[in-house]
């Protein structure tokens, strides 16, 4: 009887501590945890190269980082190097570059790490090598807020992929239908009234807001506000932002020129198929979804014109940075330096910037490249769009917007995406106020639990 | 010689069990044992890259403290009890209706029950998806619309959300289930149906008196694993919405756990919510073998 009941109780026992230890792998169901989804070698049949990971989670990203191998290779014999690079689904790869970099061991030479995410390796001692000294006597060239997201204590640990411009990308069929001239809109006001008339004219939405936080982030910070100021105070539940939130929230429920996008955000097959069957008149996103329009809306080829943001009463700033991937060299990397100077060919100089637009359909965050002659050849994306998008970049570069991170920033996002857009949008069951001063409280009670 | 002493004595009855639980017991010290404890410790700490500090009980406080926390405890307790409820009393009628002469196609039936747990959920949640899909044309949309219903927003309201979730793991589990009752269905004596027919019984009480005491043993099985399974429930959420869901509405323990530790890099917390989903499944067990009565010897 007593043996029966410690053997029963040895089970169970047993039984729970596997569901401690499943817990810790997080992810120990994923089909194929571990292993790249996707593996691509350069320079494998140079002799004497030196090996270099690079891990990301955009195939496109890998394709690129090959490229700039081989012409590395080529123009710098006597130093070779043979990369690799792994593409891993976004999530696994950021866990496991977290993981690797709290134990110790197993992380790339080279890595990808989205913004959102960069905060999370900008903690403790940061296991990330500085790059300031590769650019030190080029800042200048550089739209500086996009180092500046990618540093700590004036430590630039990443290396920006693009400046993410946003824009409004206008469906011109739909503003002729409703007799709406584009450039005539300069204010966000204008736009709503160009909304109401594109909506009485056509019946479609002028435009559709996101859940998450493409749906606000860009619009507080084109007023000079943010989610944290520059000291790192949190600054969500500011009276601008509040505005800017209630202005939102009055273009859905009040105005009725925007839906909630379907699907919830703009990378969704649901809201790919909405936007391409001419579902929303306009949409406000940064330039690099070019990409999006061209791969997965076809049908709108030649119909979409792409203007800068309607400005605020109280800020002449006509676009924001937003959204972006920083390339990082770890400490781990055994050869720092290497990895270090490959990294700045690739995507820090100047050929490196010229290759993110031609290859990849960036805005490079290099603002010196922006009149090479390279970035006016034909491509697709002035095929699909029009020509002289560089010239409305040079023409508002001064009034780019930019955000303030903070080793928080995930904790905001989150808050934003779960609960905030939907309380105030989806479920009309807060005010702006509320929303927003329910999630800054959260947050800061994190904060302050911390220290 | 050698090697024919070396046979006895891996061949000798005091030896050849410890060899054969060795992999075992290997594989638990490692994988089980040496995480567990190091997740108990890491829940005293405060985690980065080369700061590692003892913070006390200053995790759990903030857990406690934090209405999140309450919300996934909620959600992932309706869902235990749910899918508890589901997947037992379903399987048992299904394996019943299967071990009955009068059914067809039985093998047929069997695996096809039985196919979904085979499945990835990764791909079955994306099918789930789309079915579930909050446009008008989405297959579950257009079967409401037949009854006169209105298009629902599956993935974005309250019930809706746990609907999902419930019914994703008990089209997974259903078929593992049925197994374990069709075993123990294999164990009634016969003979016992058979004089219940003399005596005047019809089906419904031969179930109740005869099939459903039988099956006693295995429903606590099933109910323990269930409640476990219940609590670390994170695949169904996870392939629904990820790690953030509109108002937390698909929040489980464990995808709090993965959030706070993984995603928001604050592994101490993260064992610490570990450590009380630990704690809380324990005692939900414990319970439930008392209730159930799996510490009384039937026999004696």
């Amino acid at each position: 009887m007593k043996k029966l009941k410690f053997t029963l109780l040895t089970i169970l026992t047993l039984v729970m501590m596997s569901l401690l230890v499943a817990c810790g792998g997080g992810s120990d169901n994923n089909d194929n945890a571990g292993n790249a989804n996707d593996t691509q070698t350069a320079g494998d049949n140079v002799e004497d190269a030196t090996e270099l990971t690079f891990w990301t989670f955009a195939g496109t990203h890998a394709d690129f980082f090959i490229n700039a191998a081989e012409r590395w290779n080529e123009e710098n014999p006597d130093r070779p190097i043979k990369l690799t690079a792994e593409t891993y689904p976004f999530d696994q790869m950021h866990n496991n570059l977290l993981l690797s970099l709290q134990s110790g061991t197993g992380a790339p030479d080279l890595v990808d790490i989205e913004i959102a995410k960069f905060s999370n390796f900008l903690m403790g001692d940061v296991q990330l090598e500085p790059l300031n000294d590769l650019i030190e006597s080029e800042l200048d060239n550089f739209i500086q807020s996009r180092l500046d997201i990618y540093s700590k204590d004036g430590t630039i640990y990443g290396a920006p992929t693009h400046l993410g411009a946003t824009v409004v990308y206008y469906n011109q069929e739909i503003m002729d239908e409703a007799g709406v001239d584009i450039d005539a809109i300069e204010t966000w006001d204008d736009y709503v009234e160009a909304g109401k008339q594109v909506v009485e004219a056509t019946g479609i939405p002028m435009t559709t807001i996101p859940t998450n936080w493409y749906g606000i982030w860009p619009f507080v910070t084109q007023r000079d506000s943010d989610f944290f100021d520059e000291n790192g105070e949190l600054t969500l539940d500011n009276d601008v932002n509040v505005e800017t939130l209630e202005f939102i929230a009055d273009m859905v429920n009040v105005h009725e020129i925007a839906i909630i996008s379907p699907g919830d955000h703009y990378h969704s097959e649901d809201f790919y198929g909405f936007m391409n069957d001419a579902g929303a008149a306009s949409i406000i996103v940064p330039l690099f979804y070019m990409k999006d329009f061209t791969e997965y809306m076809p049908d709108l080829e030649g119909k979409m014109q792409i203007r800068p943001m309607p400005t605020w009463p109280d800020s002449d700033k006509r676009t924001v940075g937003m959204g972006g991937t920083g390339t990082a060299v770890t400490k781990q990397s055994e050869n720092v330096d290497l990895a270090k100077e490959f990294l700045y060919f690739a995507k820090l100089s100047e050929e490196g910037n010229i290759h993110l637009w031609t290859e990849l359909g960036f805005d490079p965050p290099r603002w010196d490249v922006w009149d090479a002659p390279e970035l006016q050849e034909e491509t697709v994306y002035y095929e699909y769009f029009h020509d002289g998008i560089f010239d409305m970049l040079l023409d508002i570069r001064d009034e780019v917007g930019s955000v303030n991170m903070s080793e928080n920033t995930p904790d905001v996002l989150e808050e934003i995406d779960t609960n905030v857009m939907h309380r105030v949008l989806r479920e009309q069951s807060h005010t702006a106020a509320e929303a927003l001063e329910d999630a800054a409280n959260s947050v800061q009670a994190k904060i302050d639990s911390k220290n | 010689m050698g090697s024919r002493n070396k046979k006895n004595f891996l061949n000798s009855q005091k030896i050849a069990p410890y060899v054969f639980v060795f992999p075992f017991i290997i594989s638990f010290l490692v994988l089980t044992l040496y995480p567990t404890i190091k997740a108990f410790i890491m829940s005293f700490q405060n985690i980065l890259p080369g700061q590692v500090t003892f913070i006390g009980m200053n995790n759990y406080v903030r857990a406690f403290n934090s209405p999140t926390f309450y919300i996934a405890l909620k959600n992932s307790t309706i869902y235990m009890i749910l899918t508890v409820v589901i997947l037992v009393i379903v399987p048992i009628i299904l394996a019943v209706i299967l071990d009955s002469n009068l059914t067809k196609f039985k093998t047929l039936f069997r695996s096809g029950l039985f196919i979904p747990s085979l499945t990835s959920v990764v791909v079955a949640g994306i099918i789930f998806r789309m079915i579930f899909s909050e446009s008008d044309t989405a297959i579950a949309n257009q079967v409401i619309g037949f009854f006169g219903l209105d298009p629902v927003n599956w993935r974005n309201t309250g019930w809706s959300a746990m609907f999902l979730m419930v019914l994703l793991a008990s089209w997974r589990w259903m078929g593992v289930n049925i197994l374990y009752f069709l075993a123990g269905l294999q164990n009634i004596p016969n003979e016992l149906y058979e004089s219940a027919e003399i005596d005047g019984a019809n089906v419904f009480q031969k179930f109740i008196h005869i099939t459903i005491p039988f099956l006693k043993p295995i429903a606590t099985f099933v109910i323990t694993i269930s409640i476990i399974g219940g609590f670390r429930v994170f695949e169904e959420s996870f392939v629904f919405w990820e790690t953030s869901s509109p108002g937390n509405i698909g929040l489980t323990l464990v995808s709090f756990l993965y959030q706070q530790g993984i995603h928001q890099n604050d592994m101490g917390y993260g064992a610490a919510v570990g450590v009380i989903v630990l704690i809380v499944v324990f005692i939900v067990s414990l319970i439930n073998l008392v209730l159930t009565g799996a510490f009384k010897r039937s026999d004696t």
